[in-house]
């Protein structure tokens, strides 16, 4: 295997059920990992958008996208290049705050442009939305006050600029 | 019109030019079948088992070049459809499996002979469908058929739930929607032309690719015109007559010595509509060994997949021979006769014994000429692909990549009716236990068949290995059956021969072809042939070329 880092795979895909396992299925059947994965509707109803982050090489990249791109249900697919890209993740962590350390939470939340979204006597929920880096970054500070569960969600990607993932020549636009 | 869902199915059939498919009805298909009747303009053969339908419909794909349609009830039914469509995905053979389901109401609620066959088909089709409301019906139809039949071909399943067959709908008849151009990039075009221009030594491998694209015509020409040598992999078989000068026969694991050497001693290769499969490429990372690699393909996901290219380009074989025709040089008589120089080394040895391959040799000039050969999978497919000449594109059919025992008699039985034509089925003694039923079937429709059944006692391929790689240590290959296949093949109403020496073949031969024809009947040849013939040359899994062997070394 080449270098392994972790890429974003971009795609617009049909919004019905059932295209998720599909393509979760080209990844397992390769014994590829999905690091993580979003899916949700876009602007226009008939599609979804997809981003997936692959832990791998170019190889498997490459692999991966194109056999992505045969799929009916796929309509467009890129990989998204991190200098002209916007990603976020949005992250929920519940920590340990009693007295003494919500003050110190508090200072850290500034800091990080984080929100406290829940406060219970010993408890408080932080939300904070970045880049996957910054998030990783704000995990560590928290940490030792005593995480007691954490949710992210997969990676947002767009590309920046006017180009946007509808604009690329795809497989499928030579067959359909 | 108003018509119920299961009228729709059968009328945007017949607006795709359906005129044969193979099934076998069942509860969920009911309202299916009582509509195929009732329409009467298509005809429907009653196989023996639903794995049998698969492999009629995949055999009559391959050899008319149509999409193939089989039907199947839920559960059972649709699971017995999974190695044919798993067949037909792995060789890229256009098939519409339509499969019937419970109601809505009862889906998900493991009712009886309920079966999740679109996940069950997921990774094995092109695509699937699970219809749930009639007016999706018509359009669900009309787009499997085009995406069964568009880029590389393969097959798509559409599973339709009982509500909506009996659910009614307006119909408005439509015509199949026309296949897109495929796109060609003019400057790799080119390239591709100035690499080979610029090559002293090229070779083509031509693949299954050439066959579904029908550029059968233009390789001769591009051959020709370039003056190279032609190699095809299994499923390239018949894409170039194996009489033509420039045909070097098979490569890969059980290829020609002559293939072999002009790969080693090239310095170009042109793959055309193939995949480098670990039978052709066996060692992938050391295949190409510094030569230049040329791909051209209709599935992008092919390219640098198993073997790094030099250069690529995306397109349908026939278009890209057609295109870069113009742009090539003329190339001196000089590799040719190189080529021509690689001997195939000793051949088998003159002994008197019964050996497939003398059986084959004369099948093959005895049978009646370019007419369907349908090959099983082991040792008894490698000899036909070695030994029974093709002459032309899909006259040879045979699973490659699934390698699906028992294929043969379900695929033979649909080249049959595709083709109208009498057909040659070469089968080993393990694969026609596995699908023999379907003798049946062929018996009942009047199918002429020659059925040779290369009847070893042994499962040979895979005592092959054992004496190659396990110590002659035959665990459960020796199949000892007592089966008595002509006392076999007469009580199914078919006609049962026989050959047990060198000097019977001709005669039986004979006999077998004309009773075949005349009384348009599956005649089944036992053909007691030795257990310890071996396919030769060989080369072993991950070796490169030059460790091709010609002789076995036993442990």
């Amino acid at each position: 295997m080449d270098e392994v880092k972790k890429y974003t795979i971009s795609a617009l895909v049909s919004n019905r059920s059932g295209v998720l396992t599909r393509i979760s299925g080209l990844f397992s059947r390769r014994g590829y990992n999905i690091e993580s994965l979003t899916v949700c509707e876009t602007e226009d109803a008939e599609l979804s958008r997809m981003t997936v982050i692959l832990k791998g090489d170019e190889y498997m990249l490459t692999q991966m996208i194109r056999q992505m791109d045969k799929l009916e249900d796929v309509k467009k697919i890129g990989c998204a290049n991190e200098l002209d890209c916007v990603y976020r993740q949005l992250l929920l962590v519940k920590v340990k705050a009693d007295a003494e350390a919500r003050s110190q939470l508090a200072l850290i939340k500034e800091i990080y442009k984080a929100k406290i979204v829940d406060l219970s006597i010993d408890t408080m929920i932080l939300e904070l939305t970045g880049d996957p880096e910054k998030l990783d970054a704000f995990i560590r500070v928290t940490e030792p006050y005593g995480i007691l569960e954490m949710q992210r969600t997969g990676v947002t990607v767009l590309a920046r600029g006017a180009h946007t993932l509808k604009d690329r020549d795809c497989y499928g636009d030579h067959i359909n | 019109m108003k018509l119920t869902g299961a009228e729709i199915l059968i009328n945007c059939l017949i607006e795709q030019g359906v005129d044969t498919i193979f099934g076998y009805p069942g509860g969920s298909v009911l309202d299916i079948y009582d509509a195929l009747y009732r329409n009467g303009k298509i005809n429907h053969i009653l196989t023996a088992h639903e794995q049998g339908a698969a492999h009629a419909a995949d055999g009559y794909a391959r050899a008319t070049g149509k999409v193939g349609v089989c039907f199947a009830t839920s559960g059972p039914g649709a699971t017995n459809l999974v190695t044919g469509i798993a067949t037909a995905y792995m060789d890229s053979v256009p098939l519409v499996a339509v499969t019937g389901n419970v109601g809505l109401n009862n889906l998900g609620r493991d009712s009886f002979q309920e079966v999740d066959i679109a996940g069950i088909t997921m990774p094995i089709t092109k695509h699937n469908y699970i219809v749930k409301d009639v007016k999706e019906l018509a359009e669900t139809i009309r787009r499997a058929f085009y995406i069964a039949n568009s880029g590389r071909k393969g097959p798509v399943l559409i599973d339709i739930l009982k509500n909506v067959q009996i659910a009614e709908c307006e119909y408005e008849p439509a015509k199949p929607y026309p296949l897109k151009e495929f796109g060609l990039d003019a400057a790799a075009v080119k390239a591709t032309a100035e690499a080979i221009n610029g090559a002293a030594r090229p070779v083509i491998i031509a693949g299954g690719g050439v066959i579904a694209s029908g550029a059968s015509a233009y390789l001769k020409q591009f051959a020709k015109k370039i003056n190279a040598p032609v190699t095809y992999t299994l499923m390239g078989k018949g894409s170039i007559a194996d009489g033509d000068a420039r045909c070097l026969g098979m490569l890969g694991m059980h290829g020609t010595v002559s293939a072999v050497k002009a790969v080693m001693a090239s310095d170009a290769l042109i793959a055309l509509g193939t995949r480098f499969s670990d039978r052709v490429a066996l060692n992938r990372d050391l295949f190409a060994n510094g030569k230049k690699v040329i791909h051209i393909d209709i599935d992008n996901a092919e390219f640098d997949k198993n073997v790094k290219t030099t250069m690529h380009v995306l397109a349908d074989i026939d278009a890209y021979l057609k295109a870069v025709m113009p742009l090539l040089k003329e190339r001196s008589d000089e590799w040719m006769d190189e080529v021509h120089s690689f001997e195939e080394g000793e051949k088998l040895k003159a002994d008197t014994s019964l050996m497939a391959y003398k059986i084959l040799k004369r099948a093959c000039a005895l049978a009646p000429k370019g007419n369907p050969v349908i090959a099983d999978v082991g040792q008894h497919q490698m000899w036909t692909a070695q030994y029974f000449a093709a002459e032309k594109p899909r006259q040879f059919l045979t699973s490659g990549g699934l390698g699906t025992m028992g294929y043969s008699m379900g695929a033979a039985i649909g080249a049959a009716f595709g083709t109208g034509k009498l057909c040659t089925v070469v089968v080993g003694d393990g694969c026609f236990n596995m699908n023999m039923n379907e003798l049946s079937t062929a018996v009942t429709n009047g199918v002429p068949l020659v059925i040779l059944l290369m009847n070893n006692s042994v499962l040979g391929m895979v005592r092959q290995w054992q004496k190659i790689f396990y110590g002659r240590r035959f665990s459960q290959t020796t199949l000892n059956k007592k089966t008595d296949y002509v006392a076999f093949a007469e009580s199914f109403g078919a006609k049962g021969l026989r050959i047990t020496a060198e000097s019977e073949i001709d005669p039986v031969l004979n006999e077998a072809y004309s009773y075949a024809a005349k009384n348009s009947c599956p005649v089944l040849v036992d053909c007691r042939i030795s257990c310890d013939e071996n396919v030769l040359p060989m080369i072993k899994p991950g070796q490169t070329y030059d460790a091709q062997l010609d002789k076995m070394e036993e442990n």
